[in-house]
């Protein structure tokens, strides 16, 4: 049906509150700083600049945030959402879409062009950041520390944002919290001062809540050789790395469902869920987006796999060759197509236009695992409180993961989706209040009993 | 196989024919005027509010219909021949519609009507005035959306839930916003006094221009035709550019008024959703039960209510007769911020042989109220501002004949609130030993 008549002004006031033009003016002077330092414009590589340049960041988006939010009392205020460029696919959205995303095939394909330079000393953007290195682990910044960096900010800064924004759900609140200490803490602080006290010895992931599959190197030749020539640490990170796969994972998972790790720890996780939380609502609902989503996420774990197993029987035997495949060869495409471009320029550059959660949804082997783990053996459950769905679509449309949950609550069913993070947001968004994550053992048969209502056999009815 | 006919594509049309669909294999066809799909028409507002886009708002793809082999069809339906049973369509086109028919008339084995409410106007001087609209259909909105360019102050007349649902719209796009209420609190002969202030507060705490005991006089037209002041019962004008008329609704039967079908403020219905005419049934808003079970209402207008009858009325046409039985009476609503549910029996106007315990929490901001039986101390109705509660639990309450005290002991099983939140049941514990 024609809805253009329902557009016929941007209904959206333009931002006008003197606040936050003041602090879109002072995050763009952070901003313009690394523009800066990316240009190799002399003066700027001077530590106060960096510092001056990350606290600029900072105070933007903060102030932007209380400023955004300080006169409307706590509750959900999605106005606007679908009336803004940025959140609408509209130009901005575009714009952030090609930048992020050209960010990202520098990143993992032409560093030096931000300045990394392996041989001598760093230039432009990565020599910015030398003096955060050199402060953490000693050692001149690679293109992945500027990385990682930023993308820790975003974490904080971004989450910082999200608690002011749902003050009132104190589960979104240490939900939110729980990311920001992960990342930083677990993916940022702790495995840079290790690295330093460590750089003597070759190198191996020190991010120990980074778990194989998502971590697909884990088990390749040179970070295992890595972490048996790692001493203790060494040892820890190997003996830790296969408990978390195959012992701690199934356990968090049967008790709490996967959220324990997509929305409560994991990094890609908790980027969606802080910078990407703009853009959640631009996940596909449709059912054929589910169904191409079960055919590309379980593709991937099979690729994972099948790849993780090629290169430990290279690995125990010595030989780059399993009957014609050559091992090395299928490594470095997944290395290229999942873990650079799907998860990463896909994954994140993709934000404005397809949702936050493009990666965690269509291509995280991780995800694979812990869902299918969720589905048949967790106690976790979306509740619906009995038949009081006004079927308004607020649930759906705010899902990241592009759940129908609608389709479950207007008929008093329970969700139990492979996909489903446990963000939570669904319940918060509901007017009515009808939607309650939980995890208990009495409410599994409660589901099973509810779903029998079935229209066609294949409408939304198996997963 | 019949051939079932179903007049509007409502919650209640659109249930019935999906019941009908998954207990046989009838013809089945649906006519509405409105849209093309089944949207839901409680969402209207988060359209407005830019919370979603219309097409969020239709709980089914629109392959659904077809896949499920459910007919839909654009049309207004001007009269029916009941002895004929055949439908006449008013041959009306629509701009908006991807579907096209040439058909004047459909025959029908049974017909099914749905064709819910109508906003309320009371004669006011000016009512039909433009930029004067109810809030309930896709083309009230659109015409919202109209008057919106120019929009600075809306006024709305009448508080139910509409009306305020209305004001947060308004709202939320920054236009100034009155809201003329007759009665001396924001929807008292609903809520008891205290949950009632309560909303007043929150309708106060977000800058909406509340005049509680004040009625719309008359609608003042500019030159063209076009509202630009109401006038209050006290005399005093009011300049705006939109007028919403949301004291309330009525059953959608004015076009079958002269027909042979018995129809009082609603279309007359026994316990079978069954009309006075053979193989015609009512469902849904536009229908007045001639015998409301007990403690329930001869025309309640809620989303809830259509979806059950619905779904009983497919299982009586397709399976066996089975009477309507929508158990005990809930409903729920958001007042801006401030979540409201209600189970069971709860009176505007609390007196004996009833009674009730109350509790607000410090902030003013969550409210607990059990209605109970003197006699017996049997709990039998609760409401909630600002908390959720499972609906099994309470009407467990009910069925099983919970006290006062057993109900507040068992609190916490009710609990629905996510997790994290606090729980403020010790605390009401206390104070309902310390009254
Ligand atoms: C803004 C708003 C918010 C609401 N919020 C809530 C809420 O939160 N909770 C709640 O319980 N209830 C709520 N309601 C009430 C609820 O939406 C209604 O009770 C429900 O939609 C009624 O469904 P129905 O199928 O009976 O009728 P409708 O949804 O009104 O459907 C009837 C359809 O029949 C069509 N029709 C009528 N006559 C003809 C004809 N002659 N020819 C062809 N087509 C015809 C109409 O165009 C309409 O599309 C709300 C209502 C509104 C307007
Ligand atoms: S179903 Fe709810 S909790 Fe699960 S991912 Fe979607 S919005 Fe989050
Ligand atoms: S948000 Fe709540 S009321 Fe709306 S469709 Fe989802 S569960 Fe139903």
């Amino acid at each position: 049906m024609d809805t253009t008549s329902l557009s016929l002004a941007n209904p959206k006031p333009p931002f006008t509150s003197p606040g936050q033009k003041w602090a879109t003016a002072i995050g763009s002077i952070g901003l313009l700083l690394l523009l800066l330092a990316w240009l190799n414009i002399g003066p700027i590589f001077n530590s106060i600049y960096f510092w001056s340049s990350i606290l600029l960041l900072a105070i933007g988006v903060v102030w932007y945030s209380i400023d955004m939010y300080k006169n409307t009392p706590a509750g959900i205020k999605n106005n606007g959402v679908w009336f803004d460029s940025l959140t609408n696919k509209g130009l901005w959205a575009w714009v952030l879409g090609v930048f992020v995303t050209g960010f990202y095939v520098v990143l993992y394909w032409n560093p030096h062009l931000m300045g990394y330079n392996a041989e001598g000393s760093n230039t432009g953007l990565v020599h910015f950041f030398d003096p955060l290195s050199m402060l953490l682990k000693g050692q001149p910044a690679s293109q992945w520390f500027v990385y990682g960096t930023l993308y820790t900010f975003a974490i904080f800064f971004f989450g910082i944002k999200y608690i002011i924004k749902y003050r009132h759900n104190r589960y979104q609140i240490i939900r939110t919290i729980s990311v920001m200490f992960f990342q930083l803490a677990f993916a940022f602080l702790l495995p840079e001062i290790l690295e330093g006290l460590n750089s003597d010895k070759a190198y191996f992931g020190k991010d120990f809540k980074n778990i194989w599959p998502l971590n697909y190197y884990f088990y390749h030749d040179w970070h295992l050789n890595g972490m048996l020539d790692g001493g203790k640490l060494g040892m820890f990170a190997l003996v830790w790395g296969i408990l978390l796969t195959f012992v701690v994972t199934p356990i968090l998972t049967y008790f709490y469902g996967k959220r324990w790790y997509c929305s409560w720890v994991c990094g890609c996780g908790g980027l969606a869920e802080t910078a990407g939380d703009p853009f959640r609502h631009l996940s596909d609902k449709s059912l054929k987006a589910w169904k191409i989503e079960r055919y590309l996420i379980y593709s991937v774990l099979v690729f994972a796999v099948v790849m993780t197993a090629l290169v430990l029987y290279s690995f125990f035997t010595g030989s780059g060759q399993f009957l014609f495949i050559n091992t090395f060869q299928v490594r470095e495409w997944y290395g290229f197509l999942i873990g650079a471009a799907f998860s990463g320029v896909v994954g994140v550059g993709f934000y404005p236009l397809m949702g936050s959660r493009v990666w965690c949804r269509f291509g995280c082997p991780m995800a694979a695992i812990l869902g299918l783990q969720q589905k048949f053996f967790s106690r976790f459950r979306i509740t619906t409180n009995g038949g009081q769905c006004i079927s308004c679509g607020n649930c759906s449309t705010y899902c990241e993961m592009g759940i129908d949950v609608r389709w479950y609550a207007q008929r008093g069913q329970d969700i139990v989706r492979a996909s489903c993070v446990g963000c939570g947001v669904c319940s918060a968004v509901c007017p009515r209040g009808v939607l309650r994550l939980e995890n208990s053992g009495k409410i599994s048969d409660r589901a099973k009993a509810i779903r029998n209502e079935v229209i066609t056999a294949d409408v939304h009815s198996a997963e | 196989m019949k051939n079932i006919l179903i007049i509007g594509n409502g919650v209640s049309g659109i249930t019935a024919a999906r019941h009908l669909r998954k207990l046989g294999d009838d013809k089945i066809t649906v006519i509405s005027k409105e849209t093309d799909h089944f949207f839901s028409r409680t969402a209207l507002m988060y359209i407005y509010m830019g919370h979603m886009k219309y097409e969020h708002t239709k709980p089914y793809e629109d392959w659904f219909w077809k896949k499920n082999n459910i007919s839909l069809m654009r049309a207004e339906v001007s009269d029916i021949d009941f002895d004929l049973k055949r439908v006449k369509l008013n041959g009306k086109k629509f701009k908006d519609s991807a579907f096209k028919t040439n058909l004047t008339e459909l025959s029908y084995d049974i017909l099914i009507l749905a064709t819910g409410s109508a906003s309320n106007k009371f004669g006011w001087p000016g009512q039909d005035l433009n930029q004067v609209h109810g809030m309930y259909s896709f083309q009230d909105l659109e015409q919202l959306e109209k008057a919106s360019p120019f929009l600075k102050r809306g006024v709305i007349v009448g508080g139910g839930l509409i009306g305020i649902e209305l004001a947060e719209m308004m709202h939320s796009r920054h236009k100034e916003v009155t809201m003329l209420v007759r009665e001396p609190s924001y929807w008292n002969n609903v809520l008891p006094p205290e949950e009632s202030e309560m909303v007043n507060q929150q309708i106060i705490m977000n800058h909406i221009d509340l005049r509680l005991g004040t009625e719309l006089k008359e609608i003042l037209s500019d030159d063209n035709n076009n509202a630009r002041a109401v006038v209050t019962g006290d005399g005093e004008e009011i300049s705006c550019q939109f007028v919403g008329l949301t004291a309330g609704v009525h059953p959608n039967v004015k076009w079958l008024k002269d027909s042979e079908l018995a129809i009082n403020r609603g279309i007359l219905v026994d316990e079978y959703l069954r009309t006075n005419k053979p193989d015609v049934y009512a469902i849904g808003d536009c229908v007045e039960l001639q015998n409301p079970p007990k403690g329930r209402r001869a025309i309640e207008p809620i989303w809830y209510v259509g979806r059950i009858m619905g779904e009983t009325l497919a299982h009586t046409i397709a399976r066996s007769p089975i009477k309507y039985n929508p158990g005990h009476w809930f409903n729920s609503a958001k007042f801006l911020d401030l979540e409201y549910q209600v189970y069971g029996n709860v009176p505007a106007n609390i007196v004996s042989p009833l009674s009730s315990y109350f509790w607000k929490s410090e902030d003013g901001l969550k409210s607990l109220r059990l209605v109970y039986e003197i006699a017996t101390n049997h709990v039998v109705g609760v409401n909630l501002m600002g908390l959720r509660f499972r609906q099994e639990i309470c009407e467990e309450w009910f069925d099983n004949h919970f006290t006062l005290e057993e109900v507040v002991k068992d609190l916490d099983r009710a609990h629905f609130d996510p997790e994290f939140y606090k729980k403020y049941y010790k605390e009401i514990e206390t104070h309902l030993a310390h009254n």
